[in-house]
């Protein structure tokens, strides 16, 4: 009880001091709020993009359908496979001119190849497995021919991979830089009681006690900022969503660990402080 | 109850504070410390509270030994002794009051006792009607017996004092003197280092001089030595 009402008579007695704390920890939350948006909506983007993974086995020309079907049934089964699809010489021609409306004259009277569409288990899209399984496919003798895109899946995993990378790094950094100036603001508090923690400390309070209020301190500071952060970075994600581009937020998981996290560093930055200052006098 | 063995004191900056004193001050005596400044009066009495850790030897106050003890037992030792210093040092924002209370809240007191217990101490040293005043509201004097007051509520055993009256005119020093004759008079030891030559010469307690972190004089060791002497 003792701490929370020191640290609420904190507030009141230099509430410019606390507003900047809290100010500070809001925005680098919010900086590490607004990178954490950015990753998550790349992540969510490519995970829509990897759900398009797709390998197409075209069939030759006079195969006999049930053939056909058996091999799809086989291939379904197999570890990595979503799904395995049989599209027929007619269906093919549809969907092409369902696809490319523009061009439907050009596909009047073609025939275009049949085919075993494969869709991969979410995990299996990766460039090497996606290789494998199309090699096996085509070792089935008629099989004429097999598109998967190679290049392109390639290219979608660097990308994810940098920006992974790219997030983790960025995150770090962030959060370091976050830690610092929070750090530093709880300094300042200290400081401001330099006199009255000297004072404490003659007349016999313990260290734990003096220590105590800060803690609780840095933990409301974070929070509260942590909460403004949040605020922030909802209201930047709905403006964005609404005039730039589609994009989501948070699940209510990843926001809590969020505020957690801002009174992790409100915390961290108070022990630190408070624990040089009262090594140092 | 209070005793250096041995003790000397070296900074890394500037040398030696304290050299070789072995010192023992016992139950409800007064000690004045007097010397030029620099002699290490301070460097002592900081000892005592265990501000600073001796280089060599030992400080032993009631029964806490420099050598030994954790920052709990400083803390634990502390609430045993009452410090008071040249300047005051109170809270600019928290009344007289608090000021006293203060030094009994962060230790834990229960607050049905400490309410009771501020007003005598405050009476105690002429305080009483001022309780609600702030310390810039007072005279020097005044203020000093507020941090007396902080200093006493907790019934130490000794009072250390450091300077009390360096910053008071001749009226202030005589009754804050008077004022620690009277604490002294109730038991409490004191030790008090000043360079007021005039209130060591009218009183007789032990006075202790200091020269370049030494002891050069002790008035009791003089007095056993005369009286050994015939």
């Amino acid at each position: 009880m003792r701490p929370l009402k020191e640290a609420l008579v904190t507030f009141q007695r230099s509430p410019l001091l606390s507003a900047l704390s809290v100010t500070t920890i809001a925005f680098s939350l919010f900086a590490l709020g607004l990178f954490g948006l950015v990753a998550l909506n790349i992540r969510e983007a490519l995970e829509r993009l990897e759900d398009r993974v797709e390998i197409r086995a075209f069939v030759t020309d006079g195969t006999p359908a049930e053939d056909v079907v058996r091999a799809a049934t086989d291939i379904a089964a197999y570890p990595e496979v979503l799904s395995a699809q049989v599209v027929t010489q007619e269906q093919a021609l549809k969907r092409a001119q369902a696809e490319l409306g523009e061009f439907r004259d050009v596909f009047e009277g073609a025939v275009l190849p049949g085919s075993i569409d494969l869709r991969m288990k979410p995990g299996m899209r990766d460039p090497q497995t996606v290789k494998r399984v199309s090699a096996r496919v085509k070792a089935f003798p008629f099989i004429d021919d097999i598109r998967y895109g190679e290049e392109w899946i390639e290219k979608l995993y660097r990308l994810r991979n940098i920006a992974g990378i790219a997030g983790i790094a960025l995150g770090l950094a962030f959060a370091v830089v976050s830690v610092i100036i929070i750090g530093a603001t709880i300094r300042m508090a200290v400081l401001a009681r330099a006199r009255e923690i000297s004072i404490m400390r003659l007349v016999g309070a313990t260290d734990a006690y003096i220590r105590r209020p800060f803690l609780v301190e840095g933990f409301a500071k974070g929070i509260l900022g942590g909460l403004f952060a949040l605020v922030m970075t909802w209201i930047a994600q709905a403006l964005i969503n609404k005039y730039v581009i589609h994009t989501i937020f948070f699940d209510a998981r990843i926001a809590l660990l969020g505020l957690l996290f801002g009174a992790l560093i409100g915390l961290a930055g108070s022990a630190v402080s408070v624990g040089r200052h009262l090594r140092r006098v | 109850m209070i005793r250096f063995t041995r003790v000397t004191k070296t900074y890394p900056r500037t040398g030696t504070a304290v050299q070789d004193v072995t010192l023992s001050v016992g139950k409800g005596e007064f000690v004045f410390l007097t010397g030029a400044s620099g002699a290490g009066k301070t460097s002592l009495l900081r000892m005592v509270y265990m501000e600073e850790r001796p280089t060599s030897g030992e400080v032993r106050v009631s029964g806490t030994s420099s050598a030994t003890a954790t920052p709990r037992d400083v803390a634990k030792l502390r609430r045993k002794l009452g410090i008071v210093f040249q300047d005051f040092r109170l809270l600019e924002d928290k009344t007289v009051e608090q000021n006293v209370s203060f030094a009994l809240e962060v230790i834990g007191a229960p607050p049905a006792f400490i309410g009771g217990k501020v007003g005598r101490v405050l009476t105690q040293v002429g305080l009483a009607a001022k309780g609600r005043a702030y310390p810039k509201e007072l005279s020097g004097g005044e203020q000093q017996r507020v941090a007396i007051a902080r200093a006493l509520v907790n019934d130490p055993f000794a009072l250390i004092a450091d300077e009390p009256t360096g910053n008071l005119d001749d009226r202030a020093t005589r009754g804050i003197f008077q004022l620690l004759r009277e604490i002294n008079a109730a038991g409490t030891a004191i030790m008090m280092a000043t360079h007021n030559l005039e209130l060591i010469r009218r009183s007789e307690y032990r006075t202790v001089e200091m020269n370049r972190g030494q002891i050069v004089f002790d008035s009791a060791e003089s007095a056993s030595e005369q009286k050994k002497a015939p």
